[in-house]
């Protein structure tokens, strides 16, 4: 199956040629009950295909308990999005459409282990003492 | 914008869930419009805010 258009591939592959850290795309997906997993992992392995920082593991929802419990995933599919380490940056569901924007976007700020927030957000995060966990919910379009 | 925190800050963990392929989740959450950002399951808001009112949201879940 494939997602990309030759178009968008060119496009992806130059984008990604400013990627400085190598980033890990980590698929949670399983064979049956989960209607969109195959898509999820397809569009996983088209993107990590475009460049060699990119690289791409698949991990069974079911199967694979000890890296479930690890990236606390708790539905599929998802995607992990790591780099140096685990940042904590997730996808839940496909991300298509809209949402593709944002998996480039955090591929590119996880590469570089950098925010990119404005002084003043870094100020305020960095006096946090307790965990936040947030979820955002969106669509495709 | 919640990813970008989420690389920032070690405390913070960022999901961007798909509504529809999760409706108990909608259901849960009371999901009418998007983008709906739910915080520790305390504080919860509507709408692609700039980044100053993105996180004065946010930062209302630490007061609780």
């Amino acid at each position: 199956m494939v997602l990309l258009s030759e178009d968008v591939r060119k496009k992806l592959q130059k984008e990604f040629e400013d990627l400085s850290g190598k980033v890990k795309l980590m698929v949670f997906t399983q064979e049956f009950e989960c209607a969109h997993c195959r898509e999820n992992t397809s569009l996983a392995q088209e993107v990590v295909s475009l460049s060699d920082k990119l690289d791409l593991e698949v991990y069974n929802f079911t199967l694979d308990k000890e890296a479930v419990e690890r990236y606390g995933v708790d539905k599929i599919p998802a995607i992990v999005v790591e780099g140096e380490k685990d940042y904590g940056v997730r996808f839940y569901g496909v991300p298509a459409g809209y949402e593709f924007t944002t998996l480039l976007a955090a591929i590119k700020a996880v590469s570089a282990g950098e925010s990119g927030l404005a002084p003043q957000t870094r100020e305020t995060l960095a006096g946090l003492k307790d965990p936040l966990h947030l979820q955002v919910f969106v669509t495709p379009t | 914008m919640a990813h970008r925190m989420a690389i920032e800050s070690d405390l913070v963990r960022a999901d961007v869930v798909e509504a529809s392929e999760f409706p108990h989740l909608v259901v849960k959450y009371n999901v009418f419009g998007v983008p709906k950002t739910v915080v520790n399951e305390e504080v919860e808001f509507e709408g692609a805010l700039p980044e100053p009112l993105f996180l004065a949201q946010v930062m209302k879940a630490t007061a609780k």
